[in-house]
């Protein structure tokens, strides 16, 4: 078992963890932060994308004990005193998703873009979102709640 | 799935490390940005017994240039090299080559030297360094060690690294003034290349001077397409004269059969990738 401190959602945990301990599983098992969801084996969908230490990561693809003296944003971070994040806010009212699965992911990789690139075009969008898979939308929906988000104005 | 149990350090130096690899031995495996070796452990595909963690050595990461030649940090990470001004102005092909590199959040974790000495015939970055001529630098219990990118890749997912070696640094002859274009042809946006082509050529008014191509999944190493650069040498600069040298790209090769594409396929695609990768260089 490894020690490890990390801060999770603005909270300090300290754990002794298996090495082999996947941060996703962490994040969902030790910590029942259950938000963040599993929807591969190969890290290709993006579902599980946290940000650490200021960058996405997909938290399938990162060891708990690599995430030590870290700081881990997931999505159930983004809101602020009751208020949803402006891109949870456009997901919803864009209706950018169907079951739903995909959107933390998407909702966390759309924000490490809008913190580089404040106002992207449409083919930045998906260029920044090609890492996250969405099965139901056909991802039409999503870019324009990313556009709407950023503030820009989109044709529904 | 779960990853198989393994014990985990991390060193906090390269000397630590490679006295950590060689108290060790084979059962050993390094870990930098993991996003090759997370996804190999939670298929089961691998087994070490232990992980050495070299992510956070400090020594390992950035990018300076000393007299000509570009230094990066084995641990640099993908998303580093693509936005470093030095890596734009003298190897523009790396930072080209490295935005194809999976996505966004795989970048952020994955590093150049992971990538190299994962050496994943299908991976775009050894071909890039074949085609740079990098020295890749390494560090064992004897010292430091030069090895040419052409002597690196030794067989599918194989390098000249030796158990108890690791790779800390990579060192590119500038190549300021030349053009370049990485060519990649996969099936869906973030899959694996089916064939890469990464091309710099260097022109003199309508000829071309000198052009270095290398192959991405042609074989069970990156290649480089030696008739294709022999032919393009003094060639003009024209679409005529790169259509006719690039249909001897395959030669030589020796891709593999999978579901992406035939032997056959992936040579049509090297021809084909070549001629737009040599073209695309020249704009």
């Amino acid at each position: 078992m490894t020690r490890i401190s990390v801060k999770v959602d603005g909270t300090a945990y300290e754990d002794e963890v298996e090495p082999r301990l996947l941060l996703v599983h962490y994040l969902r098992d030790h910590l029942g932060l259950t938000g963040t969801p599993i929807g591969c084996d190969t890290s290709n969908c993006g579902a599980c994308t946290v940000d650490l230490d200021g960058e996405t990561v997909k938290s399938c693809s990162v060891l708990a004990v690599q995430a030590d003296g870290s700081e881990v944003t997931t999505i159930q971070g983004l809101a602020h005193d009751g208020e949803w994040h402006a891109l949870q806010k456009a997901f919803h009212e864009r209706h950018a998703l169907q079951c739903g699965y995909c959107t933390p992911g998407m909702i966390m990789a759309a924000r490490d873009l809008l913190r580089e690139n404040p106002a992207p075009g449409p083919q930045e969008v998906r260029e920044a979102l090609e890492g996250n898979l969405c099965r139901c939308t056909g991802y039409q929906n999503i870019v324009r709640a990313v556009l709407a988000a950023s503030g820009q104005e989109v044709s529904s | 799935m779960i990853p198989p149990a393994f014990d985990y350090v991390r060193p906090a130096s390269v000397d630590e490390a490679v006295r950590t690899l060689a108290d060790a031995g084979e059962d050993a495996k390094v870990l930098a940005g993991g996003q090759s070796l997370l996804p190999l452990l939670r298929l089961r595909l691998a087994f070490p017994e232990l992980v050495v963690d070299v992510g956070r050595i400090p020594e390992l990461r950035g990018i300076r240039e000393d007299a000509g030649t570009l230094v990066i940090g084995a641990m640099t990470s993908h998303h580093d090299v693509i936005r470093d001004p030095l890596v734009r102005r003298h190897a523009g092909l790396l930072a080209a080559a490295t935005a194809t590199v999976a996505d966004p959040a795989v970048r952020h974790r994955g590093t150049l030297g992971g990538s190299l000495a994962h050496a994943d015939p299908a991976g775009d970055l050894p071909a890039v360094v074949l085609a740079l001529d990098a020295t890749l630098i390494a560090v064992g219990p004897d010292g430091q060690r030069a090895i040419p990118a052409r002597e690196f890749f030794v067989d599918y997912l194989q390098t000249a690294l030796r158990p108890d070696e690791l790779l800390v640094r990579v060192e590119i002859p500038s190549t300021e003034g030349w053009g370049f274009h990485y060519e990649k042809f996969q099936r869906v946006a973030q899959a694996w290349a089916v064939v890469g082509v990464a091309a710099l050529v260097r022109r003199d008014d309508g000829h071309l001077a000198e052009s270095r191509i290398g192959l991405t999944n042609m074989g069970s190493t990156p290649l480089r397409a030696t008739s294709t650069e022999a032919a393009l040498t003094g060639a003009d600069a024209e679409p005529g004269a790169v259509a006719r040298a690039a249909e001897a790209a395959a030669e030589g090769t020796h891709p593999s059969s999978d579901p992406s594409g035939s032997p056959e396929y992936r040579a049509h695609l090297a021809r084909v990738l070549t001629r737009r990768a040599v073209l695309a260089a020249l704009e």
